[in-house]
């Protein structure tokens, strides 16, 4: 369910890191309160063994193909959500330099759809009003299946949606969603028996790591609308000044949701510093201005503004852009073997 | 477990490239990390049916792997693993926008096409470079580059646990899964109940192991930070590198070199 970079434009990709990076601040904070040395190695052993158990596979019942944890939950019933929270944004961060999976600039996205649902709407809404203290295996069992499920299926609708607003592809939000709910209902059934399993497992061996977290009010906070508001507050000004930032420079899928707040398709524009450098930029530029110029086409090409309207590229250019495309590359591989070269000699 | 083994060895190797002592790998963390970001950016702030101006960009990887001397199998191969998510997203380009967009010789090709092979090239730039910048810069230099740049401490400090203990649990974990195939046969005992038993196992040990941990570095006396002994500055080489990359990515974004390199040959 890894989002991937290429699949993101930098508005989207921009604001998701945004968000996620504040998340982490704002929890980083909320643990530095009441901090208990113990957690932290607590926390990273918890992290490295995310990774380590994901690599112990099991068959699914019926299908026979094979899965592995996910984990979301289990942190989050372990450490409470601002630890997990942190714990499942380091995994993230290292699986996303490690294991290439997704990418740099996809990490927030990452962060957001596995960390922000299982931790701040599964957990404190689902699970954590399902337990109380003294419940039983079934009680915990049905907990954990309902927020595992809830949590992924908000984390697959979340790619979903941040696919269609980056708009480099061309999947059908309807289909997409149609094919990414069902299997996460699937993964999220299984993801949460396991969960369920492994709570309960806990439960009975050492209940003192589980009472520990509900004992701790500030590591599992009672949701205080306050709180919550407060969250989405920084939320929202760190989402408007990641978007004024790079709507400016990328005009893309985001265009419909800014008209939809802003009465038009661009942000109100601040006319200094780095907003009106990229501003200069994207003048310099102007490609593709507009997002559904599909219903437009045959646009006069704009030489003198530089405006580059798609149906209009003749086939001389294409012809000259084919050929450069070769050449650049061929330069480059050639720049490459050189310094290969240049090294082994040195060395 | 052909699968364990293989990733779990390549963190090793990705570890053990980021350890050589080239011109890129001496270049300060923090400057690679937020030219490699940089370069992300402008990659992806191309629009989805830009394929001849991306060309130009393949100079960054292809520079870093050859300066840092890094096998460009490594790179391959992790771009193999991980693609299969992208170019599933994107098969439904061609499908669904057909339109034309370049005659060449008689041959259509439709725009879903080309933007289908602007999200590979996308996919291929960006992925690249985050794994040379892995392969160039350790593991520790980068969590000391977060920390300068503010990233909250316990976030960094959760980046270096994680890592140190991860090889001590991957290890734990492929001596789990030996003595589960050496017990048991065919698909027997690798369902999902067992798996439970065996995680839980796992994680409680895991969870005594950070107990031990916390009182080995109290002895120690841990004082809830986690020191680096190698000192890294920015010297002129490091501006020289970030100032050099980001005005080219710069260069690149705004002047379309390949139709220029392009238009010029056809004139001769």
């Amino acid at each position: 369910m890894h989002m991937s970079d290429a699949l993101l434009s930098p508005a989207v990709g921009g604001t998701f890191w945004a968000g996620s990076m504040g998340l982490i601040g704002y929890c980083a904070k909320k643990l530095k309160e009441r901090m208990d040395e113990r957690m932290i190695p607590l926390m990273g052993v918890l992290g490295a063994f995310i990774f380590a158990a994901q690599m112990i596979n099991f068959t699914i019942p019926a299908t026979g193909s094979s899965g592995h944890l996910g984990g979301g939950m289990i942190l989050a019933a372990l450490l409470g959500p601002y630890a997990a929270f942190i714990v499942i944004a380091s995994v993230l961060t290292i699986q996303s330099l490690f294991f290439a999976d997704g990418g740099i600039l996809a990490l927030g996205c990452n962060i957001w759809n596995l960390g922000v649902y299982p931790c701040f709407i599964a957990y404190p809404l689902i699970y954590k009003v399902i337990v109380r203290p003294g419940s039983g295996p079934k009680r915990l069992t049905a907990a954990a299946i309902l927020s595992a499920v809830a949590g992924l299926q908000l984390g697959a609708f979340s790619v979903v949606l941040q696919t269609v607003l980056s708009g480099r592809s061309e999947l059908p939000f309807g289909t997409f969603v149609y094919m990414m709910l069902p299997v996460h209902l699937a993964i999220g059934l299984v993801e949460g028996f396991v969960t369920a399993g492994v709570i309960n497992f806990v439960k009975t061996a050492r209940p003192e790591i589980l009472e520990s977290v509900s004992a701790s009010k500030d590591l599992s906070p009672r949701y205080s609308l306050r709180n919550v508001l407060a969250v989405f507050l920084v939320l929202a000004v760190l989402t408007g000044g990641a978007l004024s930032w790079f709507a400016s420079s990328n005009p893309d899928g985001l265009e419909w949701s800014i008209e939809k707040v802003f009465g038009k398709p661009e942000l109100p524009e601040a006319e200094h510093g780095i907003s009106l450098l990229l501003s200069k930029v994207q003048n310099r530029t102007a490609f593709l201005p507009d997002y559904d110029f599909k219903n437009k086409n045959e646009a006069p090409a704009d030489a003198e503004s530089g405006g580059e309207w798609w149906p209009n590229i003749g086939e001389g250019t294409s012809v000259s852009g084919i050929l450069g495309s070769a050449m650049v590359l061929g330069m480059i591989i050639l720049l490459g073997m050189g310094i290969k070269v240049f090294r082994t000699r040195k060395a | 477990m052909l699968n364990f083994d293989k990733e779990f060895f390549n963190i090793g190797h990705l570890d053990a490239l980021s350890y050589k002592k080239t011109f890129i790998h001496q270049i300060n963390p923090g400057i690679k990390l937020v030219v490699t970001l940089f370069f992300i950016v402008t990659v992806v702030s191309f629009s989805k049916y830009d394929v001849r101006q991306l060309i130009p960009f393949f100079l960054f990887p292809v520079f870093v792997m050859s300066a840092g001397d890094i096998p460009a199998a490594v790179v391959l191969k992790k771009l193999l693993v991980v693609s299969p998510f992208v170019l599933f997203a994107g098969l439904f380009n061609p499908l669904f926008d057909t339109s034309t967009a370049y005659t060449v010789s008689g041959i259509n090709v439709s725009r879903g096409w080309v933007s289908y092979i602007s999200l590979i090239i996308k996919f291929i730039l960006t992925i690249s470079s985050a794994v040379l910048l892995i392969a160039t810069t350790s593991f520790p230099g980068i969590c000391y580059a977060l920390e300068k740049m503010r990233v909250p401490r316990i976030f960094v400090m959760q980046l270096l646990f994680i890592y140190r203990y991860l090889f001590v649990l991957a290890e734990e974990a492929m001596r789990i899964v030996r003595a589960r195939n050496m017990r048991t046969f065919g698909k027997q005992g690798s369902g999902i109940k067992p798996f439970i038993n065996i995680v839980s196992i796992f994680l409680l040990r895991s969870i005594e192991r950070s107990e031990r941990i916390y009182h080995a570095i109290c002895a120690r006396g841990f004082d809830g930070r986690i020191r680096l002994l190698k000192n890294f500055s920015i010297g002129i080489p490091d501006v020289l590198f970030a100032v050099l990359s980001v005005s080219a990515f710069l260069m690149l974004r705004i002047y379309d070199v390949t139709e220029l390199i392009g238009e010029a040959a056809l004139k001769h």
